[in-house]
Parts: C-alpha cells; sequence; structure tokens
C-alpha cells in the first residue's frame, strides 16, 4: 500500500498539524471520525458548518478540524457559540466540550442554553476527567474512581449528563461510547439536523490518565470494556442511565422531542409585535 | 458450462499509513474479517503500525478508518468489475 494514498477524511481535516498531540489509544480522533461522517451525511455545505470548543484535549478539535472552527476559551464555548449563531442563524453551530469544560467552568452555560432551545448541536466528550490538565476530578468522575485530586477515591456523586440536558430542557439527549462508531456517528448526524438544543455525550477512553490510575488498561482495553458494559436503552428514562465506575454503560437515544427553538420563538414574538415592519434577521447576505 | 473456479477477488482494500500510526491496536481488534494484525517493524516514532496479514479478506466496510484515532489507516471497497 502505497503510504501517500490519501485518507478521504483529509479533506475535513488540517493534515498540515497532524501528527496531533494525543495520547495513543485516545478516544479523541475516533470521535472527530464519527463527526466528519455525520457531517457528510447531513450534506450540508461545508461553509455552513462551525465547530466551536473550549480548552482541554477536546477543545484542540476545533484546531484540527478544516471547517470554520474555533478554539475559545475554557468552560466558554456556548455562549461564543451563541453569538456566531444568532449573528449568524444561517449557520449549523457545533461545540465539542470536555466533561470538564462543558459541565464544570461551563456548567451554568450549559443549563441555561438548554433551557433557552438555543438553536446549537452540543458534542461532550466524557473522559471522566480534566485530561489536559492531569487527571483531576471532574463533575463527571464516577464514585469510587481515582484521580490526581481524590487520591482515595471520589466522593462526590456525579453529574448524569443525559438527564442534566434532558430536564434542563434539550431536545434531542442521546450518549454514545466511542465504540459505538457508527451509532454514534448517527446520533451527531441527527442532532446537527434537529431544530434547537441538541446534546451528544460520547464516552471515551482517556487511557493516560483516567484509566491509568484506575487500572482500566491502555485504549484498547478500554474500548473493549466499553463494548462488554454498553447496553443500549433507546428512549429510557433519563433518570436511570447515570454511569457507576465499571459499571453497565447505558446508550442510546433518550430524548426526540419539538419544542420551538429560541430563534424561531424570537421571530414569532417580533412578528407578533411588529407585524410587516419586522423582517427577520437572516445573517449575512 | 462449468467455468474454471476464480479465485474470488476481495471486495475491500486497506491503506496504511504507517508514519501516523501510534499502535493502539483498535483497527486490529474491531475489523470484523481478521485482515490486519501488527507489524513487526517499527515507524519512526517507535510503534508498531498493522499490516494486512490477509488483505484478501478485506471487505471495505471502512471500520478501521473509523476507529482509528491518528487517521492512519482506511479502507475503500473496490469497484465491481464484471
Ligand atoms: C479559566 C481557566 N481555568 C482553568 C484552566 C486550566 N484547564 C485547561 S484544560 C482544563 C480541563 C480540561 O478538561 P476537560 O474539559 O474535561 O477536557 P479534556 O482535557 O479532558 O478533554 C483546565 C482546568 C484554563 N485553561 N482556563
Ligand atoms: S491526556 Fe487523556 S484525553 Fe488527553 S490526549 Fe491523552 S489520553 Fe486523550
Ligand atoms: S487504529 Fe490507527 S493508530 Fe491504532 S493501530 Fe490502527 S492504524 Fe495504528
Ligand atoms: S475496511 Fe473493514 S474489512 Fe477491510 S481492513 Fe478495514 S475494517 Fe477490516
Ligand atoms: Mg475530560
Amino acid at each position: 500500500m502505497s503510504p501517500t494514498t490519501k485518507n478521504p477524511r483529509n479533506q475535513y481535516l488540517r493534515t498540515d498539524r497532524m501528527p496531533h498531540i494525543w495520547c495513543p489509544g485516545c478516544g479523541l480522533g475516533t470521535t472527530i471520525n464519527c463527526f466528519i461522517t455525520a457531517v457528510e451525511e447531513c450534506g450540508l455545505p461545508l461553509d455552513l458548518i462551525s465547530v466551536v470548543s473550549g480548552i482541554g484535549c477536546t477543545g484542540r478539535i476545533a484546531g484540527y478540524l478544516k471547517l470554520d472552527s474555533f478554539h475559545t476559551t475554557h468552560g466558554r464555548p456556548i455562549p461564543f457559540a451563541t453569538g456566531l449563531k444568532l449573528a449568524n442563524p444561517k449557520l449549523k453551530v457545533v461545540v465539542f466540550s470536555g466533561d470538564g469544560d462543558l459541565c464544570a467552568i461551563g456548567g451554568n452555560h450549559f443549563i441555561h442554553a438548554a433551557r433557552r432551545n438555543m438553536d446549537l448541536t452540543i458534542i461532550c466528550v466524557n473522559n471522566f476527567t480534566y485530561g489536559m490538565t492531569g487527571g483531576q476530578v471532574t463533575p463527571t468522575t464516577p464514585m469510587e474512581a481515582v484521580s490526581s485530586t481524590t487520591p482515595y477515591g471520589n466522593i462526590e456523586e456525579p453529574f448524569n449528563l443525559p438527564f442534566l440536558a434532558d430536564c434542563s430542557g434539550a431536545v434531542y439527549v442521546a450518549r454514545w461510547t466511542t465504540f459505538h462508531v457508527r451509532q454514534a456517528a448517527k446520533a451527531m448526524r441527527e442532532a446537527i439536523q434537529k431544530n434547537g438544543f441538541s446534546f451528544v455525550e460520547i464516552i471515551s477512553p482517556c487511557p493516560t490518565l483516567y484509566g491509568r490510575r484506575n487500572k482500566l488498561g491502555d485504549g484498547l482495553k478500554m474500548m473493549q470494556a466499553f463494548k462488554d458494559n454498553s447496553v443500549v436503552c433507546n428512549d429510557a428514562d433519563t433518570r436511570s442511565v447515570a454511569l457507576d465506575f465499571r459499571g453497565k454503560i447505558a446508550c442510546g437515544k433518550f430524548v426526540d422531542r419539538e419544542k420551538t427553538s429560541f430563534l424561531d420563538m424570537y421571530n414569532t414574538k417580533m412578528a407578533e409585535r411588529f407585524g410587516p415592519f419586522y423582517e427577520p434577521y437572516e445573517g449575512v447576505k | 458450462m462449468a467455468e474454471a473456479k476464480k479465485p474470488k477477488s476481495p471486495k475491500g482494500t486497506v491503506a496504511i499509513n504507517v508514519e501516523l500510526c501510534k499502535g493502539c491496536g483498535f483497527c486490529i481488534a474491531f475489523c470484523p474479517s481478521g485482515v490486519l494484525e501488527f507489524s513487526d517493524k517499527f515507524n519512526s516514532k517507535g510503534y508498531h503500525p498493522p499490516h494486512a496479514a490477509n488483505p484478501e479478506k478485506c471487505v471495505g466496510c471502512g471500520l478501521c478508518g473509523m476507529y482509528c484515532p491518528d487517521f492512519a489507516i482506511f479502507g475503500t471497497r473496490n469497484k465491481e468489475v464484471a
């Protein structure tokens, strides 16, 4: 096989930045593959898709995708993405965010964007730790799990992210692992196509920090565990899909409901108030 | 009229960019057809990349490329030859 044969994914990647910084067996590259498939399958012109991420290993995704992508500050991809969407409503704005980025420092933005039903797609790569800064505990670290800041095991109840998204108002909620590449790609496509606040959680291996400290083996061993421990339960009540340390991983599409999105709500309200004088803003021409 | 049995041509082809590989083994473990194995060779970063030990078994499903976190491998379906 000629080493010069081009991977068809290269057209979506900033190949001048490869090899990427991620560790061997990290799930972030696999998550990108799923996203590229979703982008291809939804058939949108690439200049109408924009990717925003915060800071962290996951935050690097924006820098490796050859789309209009923004690497913003820690915890703030959602407010940045909200501004982008409102300034140019024609865009499909996708946020890639780590568990720490999204639900620790950025937690308030997450629940309020969901409450408003802001027209955004959020993909959270949950590796149960702050990867980039050395493996500290995050709001999704399971009870008992060891991290650099919980050397005797975590004693704090973690967030169940699908439940948090659901009860905050998200219209689409799904969870898959990096083992479920086809299902994850499909969920990302559906989330992109959904009007309103859509949320996809991807459980991903961080073998270097979370895996090593918890003796879960290398990336491949963690992937095998995802395969062995996951149970597909579409339409499950999100209250029932919390994750335990080394326990079962509930996967599937949990929520897919119709609700007027922020932009539609805004335009309807203004049209009611101003009648023919109101012209909905459609973004830069 | 019975024709001499031609060996079936493989349905797919797998391409590997060994220099990008970090040796995680995802492609080898999750290829549904058992096409791939670790090679004895090292790449310049010191990882053992996969090689197509059974290329005739490749069905071109593309899963190796979906799994590879380093964009180092991909499979494609061969065009049907009549
Ligand atoms: C305001 C601010 N606080 C803290 C940091 C340090 N910091 C950088 S990345 C990160 C955590 C990343 O964790 P996560 O979002 O889960 O991403 P991962 O690296 O695990 O993919 C932190 C705390 C920062 N860059 N900015
Ligand atoms: S530290 Fe963890 S999350 Fe970050 S690149 Fe390495 S394996 Fe991936
Ligand atoms: S999945 Fe990619 S990085 Fe991992 S062993 Fe295969 S080619 Fe190498
Ligand atoms: S394309 Fe499918 S069958 Fe061929 S090597 Fe890749 S995973 Fe195996
Ligand atoms: Mg994390």
